[in-house]
This record gives structure tokens, sequence and C-alpha cells, in this order.
């Protein structure tokens, strides 16, 4: 599947600054997403790349910067603001309640009501729909599931993973950000897992993916943002460049002059 | 492209069935073992009596399942109730406060106690082990020293008017069991039916899960003690209808009687998981047993014994059941 | 008044009763203060947090030591369990008093003033033995817990007035001869009185008598005997003497009480005290405080006193 040839900017940020004392997270990062693209965010540690994250998701304000979407300017101060303006995240531990069903965890603080006066005044869920719903959000993205009654305890880690994409792929309306999807899986499991992401692009979605797993990355990214010192150093085109290039420029063992013009993305 | 494995089942199949009708069967195997051991127990009197007698547990457990299932843990909920019963006595029969009025007066003196519990749990962040221990203490010295250790007598009719009864047949029920049910109901309902229910599941069983997708989690921790305080004071007014008189010393043992109750009938100490239904059935249960113990002359140290080992099998089904799946 | 004081500066005795707020223990209270007031005596108190509750009463036994008490009394919780605490009380020289209740053994404290509890059983068994007249007994007990010897002593006394089989006063198993058909526990407390009462009528709806360890217990016991319909035809009894079940026996509710003399006890205990601080003889022994039969309607052959003197020497709100 080709990567969003088009310049459309889903989202964009220029001059991120964040500061923690004397520590500097972020020195002046930009960032650019395109429309339907997977791509990767990778750096060693204290490279940013989580403080980047964090901003671009609402979970912490930058001291100085500006971020856009689709083109206009956009200040979260909380991550429900960055949800509210259509971007949802997949946490490193899956914010899944286990002894809660599929369905249930799938519209977790989105619940759908019953029609009129069986939902406005008696406030009663409509469980029915929401299973309904969840079985198609899960067909869309190739998920067989027994039974959307079934707790999110039964299922293993990678089913578990699942479910989580899922639920940010059925309610995000232009991103989704997923942070280590793959860190916890046996093999079975990631290829479940990247194929889902890969069919989350294919629906018209761009994904942003933090990973420290290369070969993970370098199979389903369209682009790769390189990350380091608080900065965005490159954005690589993985069909063009090494791994072993890749993780020099990420410790600095390479510079980005040093590599070829048409690895550059 | 591969072909996505379908979820398959991992839970320990049989024991987890047997935890959610566990407490059923018990219930029912205790009723047939008295039923065998007495002609008396099985007669609509005796079961009408055995409903009045947990009526005020059974409702406090009520409260203690909601506030059990944000995996907090009430000890207060007794003195709380016991404190609600005294105002609304004295209100009543030294003050001469209309009884309607005393009775919105004392469930409130219950629900400021809730609302104190839900407060230092999220607001300051204490756990609710400790904080209730502390208002247990506090709502005992304060009944004592408002009643002056004295029980309030003659109270107007009204005030014990739930404790009046209605015919079923050739049974007498009283009206309190059937607020009682009516509650239970409700609180099943919304429970069930209602997002702010899911919610308080959602809350117990993965709190940052919770936050993460929206839920204010301190809301629904704060809304759920002060409803438990709500429940107690009604329980202090069935209290009240029942025996006849404001005791400063009733609600001791409820503290922990409302904690078994809750745990006999399935819900987990550890939050997320439990119906309040079940609360309904392990207060039964021990109601059962009591009534069934003295009926046959059994000493009631027994009864005590026996809901001990209810308890911890209760406890070992639950956790035991929850092994298999990963 | 204008008692010699004994010391330069007041000696001091302790009281520890076995809760703060009963009525039984404020009356006790009072007593003693009024009797260290009239001997020169000062007076400090304490108590355990609830019934049953030892360790707070070790500490307040401590923490008296500390504050040089001479002679200390206590009404204890735990007949066994304060046992080690007294002893060492006593090894420093400190006189222990044991009002009410007795420790186990008996002498591990000096002395021992308190109401005979067999003797109060043996008297309202007599009176429900003479009320009842010529019925076939069928008698239900709401006792205290098991194995608990005050709660033993009543009940066996109760039955040994009423003329049926009863272990003697130093058992501490209850009693249970055929025309007892129903027992249950109350722990004292007036809901489960309630609780043992309806599930009593249930087993034996023509129960004739009640016998209650106390009047708590009593009042809830009444309450279900009118929700069943039943309060007219039975002889309710019950130990004690507190002015609301005066109030009780005065409405017809109790039939009869064995009324007990927290003051009494109070000043005989002081008044040992006193008497060892001045001459420095121990007091020793049991001595029996005394109790008295507290009825509305008195029967033949059973000597009783009336409503107002019941009234008259209640503890409690009058």
């Amino acid at each position: 599947m080709a990567a969003g040839s088009a310049t459309a900017l889903v989202m964009e940020a220029r001059g991120l600054v964040k500061r923690y004392g004397h520590v500097t997270a972020l020195d002046h990062a930009d960032f650019e997403l395109r429309a339907a693209e997977i791509l990767a965010v990778i750096g060693d540690n204290g490279a940013g790349k989580s403080t980047l994250i964090k901003a671009l998701s609402g979970a912490l304000v930058p001291d100085a910067g500006e971020i856009r979407l689709d083109g206009s300017p956009v200040h979260f101060r909380t991550p429900m603001d960055a949800r509210r303006a259509g971007i949802e995240t997949v946490y490193q531990d899956l914010a899944v309640a286990p002894a809660l069903s599929i369905a249930e965890n799938l519209f977790l603080g989105r619940e759908l009501r019953r029609p009129g006066v069986l939902g406005s005044v008696f406030r009663m869920l409509d469980k029915k729909r929401m299973s309904e719903d969840s079985t198609a959000h899960m067909r869309e993205l190739r998920i067989e599931i027994g039974s959307m009654g079934q707790a999110v305890e039964t299922l293993s880690g990678g089913q578990r993973q699942g479910v989580a994409v899922a639920r940010s792929a059925a309610f995000a309306r232009h991103v989704v950000i997923m942070d280590e999807p793959t860190a916890a899986l046996g093999v079975k499991q990631s290829t479940m897992v990247l194929d889902l992401i890969r069919r989350v692009r294919d629906r018209g979605l761009s994904v942003v993916l933090i990973s420290h797993d290369m070969p993970h990355v370098f199979e389903i990214a369209d682009r790769i943002h390189v990350a380091r010192l608080g900065k965005r150093i490159a954005v690589l085109n993985p069909r063009k460049i090494s791994m072993s290039d890749t993780v020099a420029l990420m410790t600095g063992a390479l510079t980005p002059d040093e590599v070829a013009p048409d690895a550059l993305a | 492209m591969m072909a996505i494995p379908r979820f398959a089942r991992h839970d320990n199949g049989l024991l987890h069935v047997l935890g959610k009708v566990g407490p059923l069967i018990a219930l029912l195997a205790a009723c047939a073992f008295f039923a065998t051991r007495s002609d008396r127990f099985l007669t609509g009197d005796n079961l009408s009596i055995v409903l009045q007698q947990v009526m005020v547990v059974g409702v406090i457990a009520i409260g203690q399942t909601l506030v059990i299932l944000t995996a907090g843990v009430d000890l207060s909920c007794g003195t709380v109730m016991a404190l609600g019963a005294i105002v609304m006595t004295k209100l009543a029969a030294e003050l001469g406060v209309s009884v309607p009025v005393a009775i919105v007066v004392g469930i409130g003196a219950t629900t400021l106690f809730g609302l104190l519990n839900g407060l230092l749990v999220t607001r300051i962040n204490l756990p609710p082990f400790i904080v209730t221990l502390g208002t247990l203490n506090i709502a005992f010295a304060i009944t004592q020293l408002y009643s002056n250790a004295q029980t309030v007598t003659d109270l107007p009719d009204a005030m014990t008017a739930l404790g009046g009864t209605f015919q079923v047949g050739e049974t007498s029920v009283v009206y309190g069991v059937v607020v009682m049910l009516a509650l239970y109901a409700l609180t099943a309902f919304v429970l069930r039916e209602t997002a702010a229910g899911r919610h308080v599941y959602a809350v117990g069983n993965n709190p940052e899960a919770a936050r993460l997708t929206g839920i204010a989690t301190p809301r629904v921790i704060l809304a759920v003690y002060v409803l438990a305080g709500v429940l107690y004071g009604i329980a202090a007014l069935l209290s009240v209808a029942r025996t006849g008189v404001g005791d400063p010393n009733a609600g001791q043992t409820e503290n922990l009687d409302a904690i078994t109750a809750v745990v006999l009938g399935g819900t987990s100490l550890f939050g997320g998981r439990g119906t309040v239904l079940g609360s309904l059935l392990g207060a039964l249960i021990v109601g059962v047993f009591r009534n069934g113990l003295t009926l046959m002359g059994v000493s009631s140290v027994y009864q005590i014994l026996i809901t001990g080992i209810l308890v911890i099998l209760a406890v070992a089904t639950d956790q035991l059941s929850r092994r298999g799946a990963r | 008044m204008g008692a010699a004081t004994l010391d330069a500066q007041q000696p001091i005795v302790g009281l520890i009763t076995k809760t703060e707020t009963n009525p039984f223990f404020v009356k006790m209270k009072e007593g003693a203060q009024n009797a260290a007031k009239a001997n020169g005596l000062k007076l400090i108190t304490g108590a355990g947090r609830n019934d049953g509750d030892n360790a707070g009463q070790v500490t307040a036994l401590e923490n008296m030591m500390a504050a040089g008490a001479k002679v200390i009394m206590i009404t204890v919780n735990d007949s066994k369990a304060i046992v080690p605490a007294i002893k060492k009380a006593r090894e420093k020289g400190v006189v222990v008093i044991a009002l009410d209740s007795p420790t186990d053994p008996l002498d591990a404290t000096d002395a021992l003033y308190a109401t005979d509890n067999y003797r109060a059983g043996t008297l309202i068994g007599q009176y429900a033995r003479a009320a009842l007249g010529s019925r076939a007994p069928k008698i239900a007990t709401l006792d205290l817990l098991p194995g608990h010897p005050v709660g033993a002593q009543r009940h066996n006394g109760f039955l040994q007035g009423f003329g049926l089989a009863a272990p003697e006063k130093a058992s501490n198993t209850l009693g249970r001869p055929n025309e007892v058909v129903c027992m249950a526990d109350s722990y004292g407390d007036q809901t489960k009185g309630q609780t043992g009462m309806e599930t009593c009528l249930q087993k034996n709806p023509d129960i004739n008598v009640v016998y209650t360890i106390n009047e708590p217990t009593a009042a809830g016991a009444y309450k279900a005997l009118k929700s069943a319909g039943k309060e007219k035809g039975v002889v309710l009894v019950s130990v004690d003497g507190g002015c609301q079940g005066i109030r009780d026996i005065a409405s017809g509710e109790i039939a009869a009480t064995a009324q007990q003399y927290p003051v009494k006890m109070a000043e005989l205990g002081v008044a040992a005290a006193a008497a060892f601080i001045k001459t420095g003889r121990k007091p020793s022994g049991y001595t029996d405080t005394g109790v008295a039969l507290i009825a509305a309607k008195p029967v033949a052959g059973v000597d009783s006193k009336d409503v107002a003197t019941g009234m008259s020497l209640c503890f409690g709100r009058k």
C-alpha cells in the first residue's frame, strides 16, 4: 500500500519547546504527519520522543511552539481536548478494564443510550447497538470475535491490544497515536497487531507509532521520524535506508548530512 | 494477509460459573438443610421473620456493595446508621420535630458522613480503610455523647410505620422488607443498565483506564460514598421501625456484617466485580443460618463459625475462578 | 463532710469501668466520686473502649499506677486476661479491688464487691414460677453469650429459683432442662434480643416464660412478643434495675427485675480504700452488694419491692 503521497498535512508542529528545570526535553522540535500514513517516531532514551507524543496527545502543554491540526492551530490542555479533536491514543498499558466486556470497553466513557424516554429519563444503555457496533468495528479490522460480551481478561495480550486499537480506530477522526504497541507481545501476536495497524491506515486514518522495535518499524512505517536531543533530526524513507544506518542516526554515530538525499522522505 | 485467529476463552469454566451461582446455591442448600431439621423453618411466618431480621443489614449492604465495587471499603457503615437513628428519634421524640422532617435530618446526618468519607478518599487520597476506621469511631462517639448512652423511647407512631405489616395470604410481611427489596431492584438496575453504573465497575476494575477514557473517576467515587451514606440513613429508619427505639449501641456488629454479606454475595474486595443482588443473597445466608441454628437449638457460636468458613469459601472461589483467566 | 485528710496531699484512688458510657457505670462513678470526697480521697477514672476491651483497661491500670494511685477499683472486661496486669500492680503494693465482675481466679484481686448474680437469677426465677401459676412452663432464655460467668450465673440461678434442676453457682455452662424450649444469645443487645425472641416464637409459639440477661434484651423481647400478639400471656423477667427497666416494669412490659446496686459497690470499694490508706489493713474476700426484686404486681410467697422503690434506687436517666 502506498503511503499518502499528497502533501496534505493532517498534523504539524513547529518549534515545540518543553523544559523541566535545567533539562530541555523538547528543543524547538518540528513534526509533520501526512494523511493516511504510518509515521514511526524513534529515538534513543532522552531524545524527547515521549515528550513530543505527550504534547501531541494533550497530556502536557508545551512552553512554546505551535501545533496545527488540518491547518488550524490547536491548544490542548488535557488529553480529553485532543480526543475531542479526533486524536485517539492507545496507551502502553492499554487502558482497558479487564473485568468488563469487549463491547463495554470499546464504548467506555462514550456509552450509547437508548432512544427516547428510556435513554433520556432512565439513562438506559443501548447494549444491543453497542454490541452490534463493536462487532462491526472489529470486523472492519478483520478481528474475529466469539462474543462481544466476553470479558477482556479472557483474551490474550495480543487480542487485548486488538481491542484497544479497535477502540481508537472506531472513534478517531484524524490521528491514532500508538505507544509501543508490540512491546509486550510475542511474534505471532505482534504480526497480528501490525496487520491491524496497516488496516487502520487503510481506513484513512494517520497513525503515529512510537516503537523501539526496529524490525517492526521497518515492516510497517511509511516514514520514520528520528528524534535526537529534543529535536527532529531527520525523516527517513524506510525503503531507501538500512536499519543499521537508522540506528546510527538515532545514536549520533551518523549525522543527517551523511545520509543519501533519496533516503530522506 | 494472515487470518486473525478467533478469540479463545481462557477462563476457568467451572469455577467461574460456581462463583456466579455459588451464593444462590449456598442459600438454597442451607434452606433445604434447615427444612429437614425443623418443620417450622419453611413456614411463611418464619421466612417473613428472617426477611425482617436481615432488612437493616440488607440495606446497609447495598451501600457497602457500591463502595466495595470501587475497590474501597466502608467500616463506618453500622455506627453511622446508629447515628442516623439517634438523630431522627431524638428530634421526633424529645424535640417534637415532625416525623418526616426528623427522618430527613437523620438521613442528612448519615449522608454528611458519607460525604466526609468520600472527600477524604478522593481529595486527600487517604485509603478508604483508614478513613472509614476513623469515621467509625467519630460516629460512635458522637452517637454516645448526643444520646448520653440512653435509648430513645416513646417514638411517635409515624416514625415506626415501616415496621407495620400487610398480609400476603396467611403471612404478615413488614413494609420495611418491601423497601429493602425495592432498593435492591433499583440499585441492580442502575448498575447494570446505565452508564453511571458501568462506570462504577470501571473505576473499581482499572481506575487508570477509567480516567484515560474520560470518566471523572474522583466524582464517581465521591458519589458512591455519598449514596452509601443515604442508604445508611434509610437503614437507620428501618432499624427504628423494627425495634421501636433509637438505640445508640445499634450497628456495631453491622459494620462487619455488611461486609460479610457483600463478600458472601460474590463481590470482590479488589473492586470491579460483583453484583448487588449477591449481597442480598449473602445477607440472607447469614440470616438463615442464625434463624435455623436457633430453631435447631444450636449455640450461636456455631453460627459465627459457619459464617467464617463461608466467607473463606466465597473469597477462595472468587480468586480461583480468576486464576484460569490471564 | 469535713473528714480528716489522711495525707498532706490527697491520696489517689482509681476506678476503671468496663465502658465510659453505660449508665450502670456512670452511676457507679458518681457513687465513687461522692464517697471519695467524703473520705478525703482524690478519684481518677478510666475505662475500656467497649464491653470486652481488655487492653484499654490494662493501659488505664498502668497509667493510674504511674499517677500514684494507692488503690484501684476495677470492673473487669475479661476475668482472665486482666490478671497479669493486676498481679503486677499488687506486687508494687497497690491494692486492687474488683467491683461487679469477678476475676478468674477469684483471689487475683484483694477483694470483690459485687452482685451475687446467681441470687439475682434465683429471685426472678421464684417470681416467674409464682406468676405463672398452674400453667405448664414453656421457658425461653435470652442469654448473654456462651461461657460468660455472669450470664451463666443469672441463667442457672433463674432455673434454680424456678424450681428446676440447675447447675450450681460455680458452673459456666447453661443448664437446659426440658422446660426450656428455646435458647438464644443476645449479647446484651436490644436488637439481638428481639431477633432471638422472634425466632424462639417461631419454634414454640406457646412460650409463656421468658428469662432475659438484662433489660435492653427484655425490651427487644417485648417488642417481638407484642408483634406476635403474645405479650399478655407471657411472664417476662430480667436483671439490672436500670431506670429504663423500672419504667418498663411500671408500664407492664417487664414483670419483674432483680435490681443491682453499682453505688453500693463503689461505696464499699472506696471505704475499703480509705481504710487501707489510713491503717494499712487490706480488704479481702467477697462481699455481696445486695440485689432486690422489683415488681409491679407482687405474688404470693415471694418478697418484692415496688416500682417507686425501684425508681429511687435505679441508675440511668430518671
